[in-house]
């Protein structure tokens, strides 16, 4: 799986922001960290701050800030602004795609953009923080005792690929 | 085998993306509830579970509930587990599942087949609570994997378990129609 440049950078970026949506994070900080042209970058952060899911804040100490909801916004909600994983029936024709050969190959893609979409579609900003902690404590996903938060310190035999 | 649905609160039309993203969580969002008990279901819940899942599926399932139970409530059966999150007298969710052992190749792991909440009961982590409470199971019954499988546009409640840490696993479910008799 493979997303467009924009989309990583939107999906970089609101990440990002959201480990900390009290501070306001400078666009330069971001394109720095993720080696691309503040240029490229500046536009991307238009378009999140069109679709409200970041702040920007002009002046001394200004920057972006995460605007949405961790909780609610999806990978999905964010890869939809900046591209089609699959196009619809009926649009974007590919050349053979109609022969019997094409057809066949067709349905393998068609299987694998429905999985590609769930996935994407059931991942929150909210559980990818989760993933991030649980990958900066050197663990793999595991449910603890107590209910929803991690376990801490995951010996490294249980470790996920 | 006994085969048991992951429901959802329907919804009437056809799901958007955005409906279905502002939906996430219904079991696992808000606080953690401290006043909800998680514990092994008793017989007397049963009318409330069937009440639940009739309310939430619109089925009314009485005599296959009663099966269920027969298999999955025997009290101090590691590898069965019928849980009940019981929240001011009323049963406000459930889950269900058990340990399977070498099947399709794989080490022994828990399965998890139900889990529900009340509608009324949602958004206070009830959810995650029962989920972490079978999964504590599992562990002492052995076993250092959770595993579930579900439609791949239920995604309410495929967020709520990815929310909880779950991810895809190794293995693929695959399926073909057999066409009529």
């Amino acid at each position: 799986m493979k997303l467009q440049k924009n989309t990583r950078l939107a999906l970089y970026s609101v990440l990002e922001f959201a480990l900390d949506p009290t501070r306001h994070v400078a666009a330069a900080e971001i394109a720095t960290k993720y080696g691309v042209s503040p240029h490229h970058l500046a536009k991307v952060l238009s378009e999140l701050a069109r679709a409200g899911v970041v702040e920007s804040v002009r002046g001394v100490g200004g920057g972006y800030r995460f605007a949405g909801n961790a909780r609610r916004l999806t990978l999905m909600d964010l890869i939809g602004m900046f591209e089609e994983l699959s196009a619809a029936d009926g649009e974007r024709r590919e050349p053979g795609e109609e022969t019997p050969v094409g057809r066949a190959l067709s349905v393998v893609l068609a299987e694998i953009d429905e999985i590609a979409a769930a996935t994407f579609s059931s991942i929150t900003i909210a559980t990818m923080l989760r993933l991030l902690d649980r990958q900066q404590q050197g663990g793999a996903p595991r449910l603890s005792a107590r209910g929803a938060k991690p376990a801490r310190r995951r010996p490294a035999r249980d470790a996920g690929p | 085998m006994c085969v048991i649905f992951l429901s959802e609160r329907p919804v009437a039309g056809k799901r958007t993306r955005r409906a279905a993203a502002d939906q996430g969580g219904v079991l696992s969002a808000g606080d953690a509830d401290g006043a909800a008990v998680i514990r092994p279901v008793r017989r007397e819940d049963l009318r409330e579970i069937i009440a639940l899942d009739a309310a939430v599926t619109g089925i009314e399932k009485r005599a296959y509930w009663n099966a269920v139970f027969r298999r999955y409530g025997v009290a101090g059966e590691a590898q069965r587990q019928f849980l009940v999150a019981e929240d001011g007298g009323r049963v406000a969710g459930f889950v269900i599942g058990e340990v399977r052992d070498w099947e399709f190749g794989s080490p022994p792991c828990g399965w998890v087949f139900a889990i529900d909440v009340r509608p009324d009961a949602r958004q206070r982590g009830i959810g995650a609570r029962l989920l972490a409470a079978i999964a504590a199971a599992f562990r002492r019954a052995g076993v250092t994997t959770v595993r579930t499988m579900l439609a791949r546009d239920n995604t309410l409640i495929l967020s709520f378990f990815r929310s909880q840490g779950m991810m895809a696993g190794r293995f693929i479910p695959l399926e073909m129609e057999l066409g009529p008799r």
